[in-house]
């Protein structure tokens, strides 16, 4: 052993609150778990392709909602390539929302739920619920006459709901800013849970497979 | 307490094949940036130029004149709207017990008179002695004076005519009014109007609040939507201009609005068209929560099990195990 391996202090089994955080994090995430180089043969159907494109959707629409932030909110209407990076973001929405129904759809006939999984459905629908507001503050801050009438409307709803109080649709400051920064924040995150809680607890068995004599299996 | 199982117990009599996911995510990328260009690059997308108080004055004097003898008088939506904007009553929804935007208050303090007419003029008043005077004329008037000239000025101006961007009304007692009324109008027409009312004291303005609930109170604005199939009876919530896809996903929520008794006068239960939308909400705040809580609804999680789409989404796994082809690894 080499004199500089041996005065490094010695990772050990305790290393106090970072050890244990560690391991824990070891435990709960193993890496073979998060990015498995095997799958059920089941997986090998289309219909789980919905969900990848749903996130491929999403880093465009990040990649090209930056874009759009960097060069502000005039940039858009007044030049071409303004233009074509706004109809990228708007076609990126659509085929966002497409695909991430139609994995909700996949994912409620296969009851995806089953054997434990309950939390990964309700973080998926979550996200589903949080993309809605994130595209509509998107629609209002269009800044064009589709974003006007959006608000006009919009606001007789939020407002006879008591959200109009926290949340002025009228407002573009505020729905460019919950746009661009606090709902992509929250979506990302929450899809990095919903990946993370599928690689850990794996795709689950299709309906009418063997069943394993186990507790999780009955307890579906 | 029953422990998770691992994933080698968890796929047991599972045949496991390889797969990789990075390429896949990689690849499907690449599929969506090519769609997305090909789709921007022909197809560009929706970006109708917004309207401003400018252009609606230019285009429908006689409206925004209504429209501001409205504000003035306190008769429009949005001066008789209610929380969060002001104290009236005419906006305001409930359903059963449930009173949430009254429970919310008033937050952003919308006086139309004052904000939307008398303010404008009197930024406009310096150096206009006409102005001045019937601004004073008309702020020394009693109540009842002020509301029998706005009712005369808005009954005559049904019959008004245009003449180069001007709007006249037949003679009658109208006070001020229409020295008031053609002046703002003038600061409308030239564009002073879309930022006096956007005048808080701050440089900086990003709130659109006052010139948007002026233009909803109009009809101009109205029609363009109309135009455009972008009104709630034309499933407007989900459109977008031209023929580009809106934001569909809300078809549940913009579906409700077609049908009774959403759409009801008299409704049923207490649900009808004047609370249709706090209504609604409930309604899609009851079913995002079922959607959310499948996993733990008796009978709602069993669906799947009773209508066998799911044969559809294995087909291969199951004409596998049909012919025992996937015995365990």
């Amino acid at each position: 052993m080499s004199a500089a391996q041996s005065s490094l202090p010695r990772d050990d089994e305790n290393g106090g609150w970072t050890g244990a955080v560690r391991r824990a994090v070891v435990r709960r995430l193993p890496p073979d778990e998060l990015l498995p180089t095997h799958q059920p043969s089941y997986v090998r159907s289309w219909t789980y392709l919905f969900g990848v494109i749903t996130i491929a959707a999403l880093i465009w629409l990040l990649v090209s909602g930056t874009i759009l932030a960097l060069r502000g909110p005039q940039w858009w209407h007044h030049s071409t390539s303004g233009k074509f990076v706004n109809s990228l973001h708007y076609w990126g929405v659509q085929i966002f929302f497409v695909f991430m129904v139609l994995h909700l759809w996949a994912m409620f006939w296969g009851a995806a739920w089953r054997h434990g999984r309950g939390l990964t459905w309700v973080i998926g629908s979550i996200i589903f619920f949080v993309s809605i507001p994130a595209a509509f503050t998107g629609y209002i801050s269009q800044q064009n006459f589709d974003g006007q009438w959006i608000a006009v409307n919009a606001k007789d709803a939020l407002n006879a709901s008591g959200v109009g109080r926290i949340f002025n649709p009228l407002n573009f400051g505020q729905a460019y800013g919950i746009h661009v920064a606090l709902l992509p924040i929250a979506l990302v995150l929450l899809v990095a849970m919903h990946i993370v809680m599928v690689r850990v607890k794996g795709v689950v068995r299709p309906l009418g497979a063997p069943p394993l004599s186990t507790d999780a299996e009955a307890s579906q | 307490m029953r422990r998770p199982l691992d994933k080698a117990t968890y796929y047991r009599g599972v045949r496991m094949v390889p797969y990789d996911l990075v390429k896949e995510l990689v690849f499907a990328s690449a599929a969506v940036l090519i769609v997305i260009v090909v789709l921007a690059a022909a197809l560009s997308s929706p970006d109708v130029p917004s309207l401003t108080i400018a252009r609606w004055s230019q285009e429908d004097p006689v409206d925004f004149v209504t429209t501001a003898t409205a504000e003035l008088a306190g008769s429009s939506d949005s001066a008789q709207y209610g929380p969060p904007y002001n104290n009236g009553d005419g906006a305001v929804q409930h359903l059963w017990f449930l009173h949430p935007q009254e429970w919310a208050g008033v937050h952003y303090g919308v006086d139309t008179a004052q904000q939307f007419v008398l303010n404008p003029l009197q930024q406009a008043a310096t150096g206009d002695p006409t102005m001045a005077s019937a601004l004073s004329t008309y702020n020394g008037a009693d109540s009842t004076q002020q509301a029998a000239w706005s009712d005369a000025y808005a009954t005559a101006l049904a019959d008004a005519t245009t003449e180069n961007g001007r709007v006249s009304v037949t003679t009658g007692d109208y006070g001020p009014l229409p020295v008031m009324m053609n002046r703002l109008l003038s600061l409308a027409q030239s564009g002073a109007l879309d930022g006096l009312l956007l005048v808080t004291g701050n440089f900086y303005e990003t709130d659109y609040t006052k010139p948007l609930l002026y233009m909803g109170d109009g009809g101009y604005l109205a029609s363009l939507a109309e135009n455009e199939k972008l009104t709630g009876s034309q499933w407007g919530m989900m459109n977008e201009t031209g023929r580009y896809p809106g934001q569909t996903w809300l078809w549940l929520f913009t579906v409700w609005y077609q049908v009774a008794p959403f759409n009801r006068v008299h409704g049923f239960l207490g649900v009808n068209a004047a609370n249709a939308d706090l209504a609604i909400i409930f309604v899609m705040v009851v079913l995002s929560a079922a959607l959310v809580a499948v996993p733990f609804i008796p009978g709602l999680r069993d669906i799947p099990r009773w209508i066998p789409i799911h044969k559809l989404i294995w087909r291969h796994y199951y004409a596998e195990m049909k012919s025992g082809h996937d015995p365990p690894a």
